[in-house]
């Protein structure tokens, strides 16, 4: 069934447990469409006009209505206390402690996804929307002490396998939706208000793939072509990346892809 | 064609038309302030801090405001009951007060508006300003609209008292529900937004 | 004909400014025509976008002007295209059909009545949603433009945004004050106006579904007003009441007082919006059991159960509204609660459903259009239904929120869903409007098109969103490697659209041809059993030459023992 769907690959702890709903409802879509489809077409054929001129009141007795109903009833609610309720409850309450996390702020703005990382000292740098400029999206204040080894990227998010990866979402003007399609995360990124997620990346991005960070939300008119990459890679190739990034910001918009469309 | 029940009441409902209409209205009307003020309440809860409204808005002017509306109320219950009692000239002239009494309430709010537009307080100023004007801004309007009905029923559409008494005198009724509610309202927003 | 200066006053009372419910009513079911014509044209101009991305219009290209430079579709303009089609559909295309239509010509006939119990109510009603229309769509021809923010116009988007947001919201306070009207009336007369004999338990589903339906305008429709009031003043006035502080638009600060939250305007627009999907279904819920009761030729399987399944609907569909926000960051408790009681309504639409499917075992179906129509819809709602499920448990939005898998499932619910029953009704209460009947072979060709083309249309919409494709991607999603083996898709999609477009004009010049030369049709065509065939077709003003009395529920077919398989409720007797 999952291969039916066609979902795309599961690259963190919990895209097996949201792949399994959506599989375990659809195995309830497709069961109830064919046992539906078959008495409807059955009907069709055995109780038209010609081959049943006359009709007949009642036929199935009212049993057999609550017990189908009933059925679907307890099937969804089963889904929705044992998986559905729970799985959401460990995504949004059970946070990993921050210790031994990838801590990374994103901030969305028309139509670019802004990383931060707090750097060493693993905190980061004030931040100032006066300070907003071309060359400092962010607005990051570089005299802050803790933001002296702050790396910050355009489109461009990496972290390391093996630990879980905490991004604290935020927006500068719209609501844009943040979202990780490999790694089953999605979270709108909204203005005025700091939102954490978290997941725990188990595959590493294949050499030649890219992955991307979507935008699901509309967001004007650049929403189509607000994107970013992310990298899911080993703790020394993190590393790299951040000696690399750091200090002064790239200003470039992420690698170019061929293929691309030439409207942007 | 004449539609039945928009004088005698359905026997099986015990209603006629215009109550069950105005009724069904009024309880729109309830949806809409009480989205309004849920608005508020969110704001308010999620503000970090929010000025209090007994020390920017003219909580006298909205006293007075208060009794002013209440009053009309009263007086506009008296018409309903002056009619029903076939006392044709009290009726209207209770109508009229309340109408006077409506106006002199249009009349305090502009003022007050017209302060604090002086004192450069915009509904842009703050979301407190800007609840402020909301609020007091739609329920002035259902002020209006209840003083042109009030108006045609004491001029152009009096002359049905003498061809349809009964149905006049529903109206008035259902007029009436309506300048309650309307009053109710204005209760809630002066508690809510002057004193809270 | 008389001559013009003595016919003018007549035709202006008997036509546009008439009080006959039958008047309004076609008003409204011809406007809202119009406008879904509308709405699908502007689907079809952005199908070839999504199709050929970046390559100039054909046919209207030319008339699109800076809208779309060389005929090439602008970002811009693309956003307008979904943000109008959605508006159109859904405020100014379906629900006017279903309910101003369909409601207001046959309750005062399916309940024995002479018209609406607030006639004058009803034609301010209806002005009042052509004025909104209207406003609505002279935004495309204004500077600025459509409103680019989608139907959900969602803030601070929908604020910062220039074009015509305005217009949008100027026109959703006209819609809402017709609605207002329009739902007082309705619940009036079926409350107050029903014919002697004629129950509460003895009424038709059709006017069950518009009663629940009118209460949900009722009540649904005020807090959208006042979330409409609130964006105006953000927007004209410069408050903040969905503005945070601290915006930074395009580089620059924004000097607003902030404080505002964008949350509000969600809560607000899905309080209503979500009711306004059951608006959308109810009614046709209704024509199609109608239809179905009439083609089978036995009564509906549990009209109680139905009837009950409606009601809870109706009340359940208050407390669902968050499950369109699962994503915006919400935590367990609130999130428990919109998954059960999204799950919990969808227990009576299973139940409707399961009715209707057993309401085909032992009938004697006629295929009939209407009945083509009818029928059909059952899948197609189905799937659209079942494919709901998914969405309503939160983590499973988590890969389909907003992406294609979203769009397939509301349209397969409002399209070959909604549309294919009020196709059904124009079909079966053609003859009671016109008294003549609408060609069968045509009729029959219109229903396997368009039923052909919109599973090719919605169907691989789910394999696109499933893949992860996001909705309102103005290049459908070119740009995203994840969607390289579905964008191929959208290809078909628009060619399948394309030729839908083909088989309406079947339907547009049946509808128009059997009004003026169809074949004539006898007082109860159908040999129906419910009070509007009581009355001739088309019905006089006043609609009954006496007033009916109903002796009996509404599905009297194939009584054991009687002559007949059909015993109107107007019949004392047994025929
Ligand atoms: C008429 C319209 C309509 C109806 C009736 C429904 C019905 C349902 N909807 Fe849908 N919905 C929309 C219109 C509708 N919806 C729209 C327009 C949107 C998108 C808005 C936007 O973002 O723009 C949306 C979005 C939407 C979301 C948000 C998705 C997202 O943005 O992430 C959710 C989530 O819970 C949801 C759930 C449901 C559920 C559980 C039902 C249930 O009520 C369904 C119950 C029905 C069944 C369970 C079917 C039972 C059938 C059978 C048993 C028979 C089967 C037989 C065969 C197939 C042969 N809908
Ligand atoms: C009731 C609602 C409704 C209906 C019926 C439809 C019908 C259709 N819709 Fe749409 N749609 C929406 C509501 C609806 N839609 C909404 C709310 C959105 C989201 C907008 C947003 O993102 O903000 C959307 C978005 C949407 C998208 C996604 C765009 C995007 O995300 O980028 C697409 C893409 O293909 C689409 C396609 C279609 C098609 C092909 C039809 C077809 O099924 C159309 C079929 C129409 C007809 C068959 C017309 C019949 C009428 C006649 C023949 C007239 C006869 C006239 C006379 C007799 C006078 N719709
Ligand atoms: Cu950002 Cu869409
Ligand atoms: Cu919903």
């Amino acid at each position: 069934m999952r291969a039916f769907l066609g979902l795309p690959i599961e690259a963190s702890r919990h895209a097996q447990a949201v792949d399994g709903l959506i599989v375990g409802v659809h195995w309830l879509i497709v069961v109830l469409a064919v046992g539906f489809g078959l008495f409807f077409l059955y009907c069709l054929a055995r109780f038209n006009r010609r081959a049943h001129p006359r009709a007949r009141r009642g036929g199935v007795p009212a049993a057999v209505a609550w017990i189908v109903v009933g059925g679907i009833a307890v099937v969804e609610l089963w889904e929705l206390f044992f998986t559905a309720i729970p799985l959401w409850a460990s995504r949004v309450s059970d946070f990993p402690a921050p210790a031994g996390a990838t801590i990374v702020r994103v901030v969305a703005e028309q139509f670019a996804w802004n990383v931060h990382y707090p750097g060493a000292d693993g905190k980061f740098g004030r931040t100032a929307t006066s300070l907003i400029s071309p060359e400092n999206p962010l607005g990051l204040d570089r005299s802050d002490p803790a933001a002296q080894d702050d790396v910050t990227t355009i489109n461009d998010l990496e972290f390391p396998l093996g630990r879980p990866v905490i991004v604290q979402l935020s927006s500068k003007d719209v609501i844009h939706s943040f979202s990780l399609p490999e790694m089953r995360v999605k979270q709108d990124a909204i203005p005025g208000m700091m939102i954490p997620v978290w997941f725990y990346p188990t595959v590493a991005t294949p050499n030649g793939v890219q992955w991307e960070i979507n935008c699901s939300q509309l967001c004007g008119l650049g929403h189509f072509r607000m994107r970013g990459f992310y990298r899911s890679v080993s703790a020394d190739e993190f590393a790299r990346f951040l000696r690399e990034q750091s200090p002064t910001p790239r200003a470039a918009i992420g690698p170019h892809v061929p293929g691309a469309p030439a409207i942007e | 064609m004449d539609v039945p029940y928009t004088i005698e009441p359905r026997t099986d409902t015990g209603l006629y038309n215009a109550q069950l209409g105005v009724w069904l209205f009024i309880a729109s009307e309830v949806m809409l302030f009480g989205a309004l003020f849920s608005g508020y309440a969110l704001l308010r809860t999620g503000a970090d801090a929010w000025p209090s409204g007994s020390r920017h808005l003219a909580v006298t002017l909205g006293g007075v405001n208060t009794f002013v509306l209440i009053a009309s109320s009263i007086v506009m219950a008296l018409a309903v009951r002056s009619l029903r009692h076939a006392q044709w000239r009290r009726g209207r002239r209770e109508l009229a007060i309340t109408w006077v009494l409506g106006l002199v309430f249009l009349v305090i709010k502009a003022y007050e508006y017209r302060e604090h537009v002086l004192a450069g307080e915009l509904p842009s100023t703050n979301n407190f300003f800007a609840i402020y004007y909301t609020l007091t801004g739609l329920h002035a309007l259902h002020v209006i609209g209840g003083l042109i009905v009030l108006a045609y029923l004491i001029g152009p559409g009096a002359s049905m008292r003498r061809t349809q008494p009964v149905r006049f005198t529903h109206r008035a009724a259902g007029l009436s529900i309506y300048w309650q509610f309307v009053d109710i309202v204005w209760i809630l927003v002066f508690l809510t937004v002057y004193l809270l | 004909m008389k001559s013009g200066s003595e016919a003018r006053p007549a035709f202006w009372r008997s036509y546009v400014f008439s009080q006959d419910h039958k008047v309004v009513g076609l008003q409204y079911a011809l406007t809202a025509l119009v406008f879904l014509l509308i709405g699908f044209t502007l689907v079809m101009i952005m199908r070839w976008q999504l199709a050929h991305p970046g390559l100039p219009v054909p046919v209207v290209g030319p008339w699109l002007g800076a809208r779309a430079p060389q005929g090439i579709i602008l970002p811009e303009f693309y956003n307008a295209l979904t943000a109008m089609h959605g508006t159109i559909m859904v405020f100014l295309g379906i629900v006017p059909l279903a309910v101003g239509g369909f409601g207001n010509y046959l309750v005062p006939l399916q309940i024995g009545a002479a018209d609406m119990a607030f006639p004058k109510l009803n034609l301010a009603s209806y002005w009042w949603y052509l004025a909104g229309g209207v406003l609505m769509l002279a935004s495309f021809f204004l500077p600025g433009g459509a409103p680019q923010s989608g139907w959900t116009s969602y803030p601070p988007l929908a604020i910062v945004n220039q074009g015509g947001q305005t217009w949008w919201l100027v026109g959703m306070l006209c819609l809402i004050t017709s609605s207002l009207l329009g739902s007082v009336n309705f619940i009036t007369t079926i409350v107050q106006l029903r014919a002697p004999g004629l129950t509460f338990s003895r009424l038709p589903f059709f006017v069950w579904s518009q009663l629940v339906t009118s209460f949900l305008l009722l009540l649904a429709f005020p807090p959208l007003e006042g979330a409409a009031i609130f964006q105006l003043m953000d927007r004209l006035a410069g408050t903040s009441f969905f503005l945070p502080s601290g915006l930074v638009v395009s580089g620059r600060v924004l000097h607003n007082a902030g404080g505002g939250n964008p949350l509000l305007w969600q809560h607000l627009f899905w309080f209503l919006a979500h009711p306004e999907v059951y608006v959308l279904i109810l009614p046709a819920m209704g024509i199609v059991a109608e239809i179905i009761a009439v083609n089978t030729r036995k009564p509906l399987f549990g009209y109680r159960a139905l009837v009950h399944s409606s009601v809870a609907i109706g009340f359940m569909s208050l407390i669902v509204w968050a499950h369109h926000m699962f994503i915006t960051g919400m935590g367990t408790t609130m999130s428990s609660f919109f998954q059960t009681t999204t799950i919990l309504i969808s227990i009576p639409s299973v139940v409707i459903l399961t009715c209707l499917f057993l309401s085909l075992w032992g009938a004697s179906i006629r295929f009939t259009t209407p009945m083509l129509f009818a029928l059909a819809f059952l899948p197609m709602f189905g799937i659209g239904g079942l494919t709901g499920l998914p969405l309503g448990l939160a983590p499973a939005g988590l890969h389909l929120h907003d992406t294609y898998y979203v769009v397939a499932h509301f349209h397969y619910i409002v399209a070959p869903g909604t549309i294919f029953a009020l196709f059904a009704g124009v079909y079966h209460w053609f003859p009671k409007v016109t008294g003549r009947r609408m060609n069968g072979p045509l009729g029959w060709l219109h229903f396997a098109g368009t039923f052909v083309c919109m599973n090719l249309i919605f169907m691989p919409m789910f394999v696109q969103g499933l893949a992860g494709m996001n909705r309102r991607l103005y290049d459908g999603g070119l740009q995203y490697t994840l969607d390289r083996n579905v964008v191929g898709l959208h290809l078909l999609i628009s060619r399948a659209a394309w030729v839908m477009g083909i088989f309406q004009v079947l339907f547009i010049v049946n509808v128009f041809w059997s009004a003026w030369r169809g074949s004539r049709a006898e007082e109860n065509p159908w040999e129906a059993t419910t009070l509007e065939w009581a009355s001739a077709s088309p019905p006089a003003h006043g609609n009954f030459a006496s007033p009916p009395i109903a002796y009996r529920g509404p599905y009297d077919y194939s009584a054991p023992g009687a002559r007949l398989d059909f015993t109107p409720q107007f019949a004392r007797d047994e025929i």
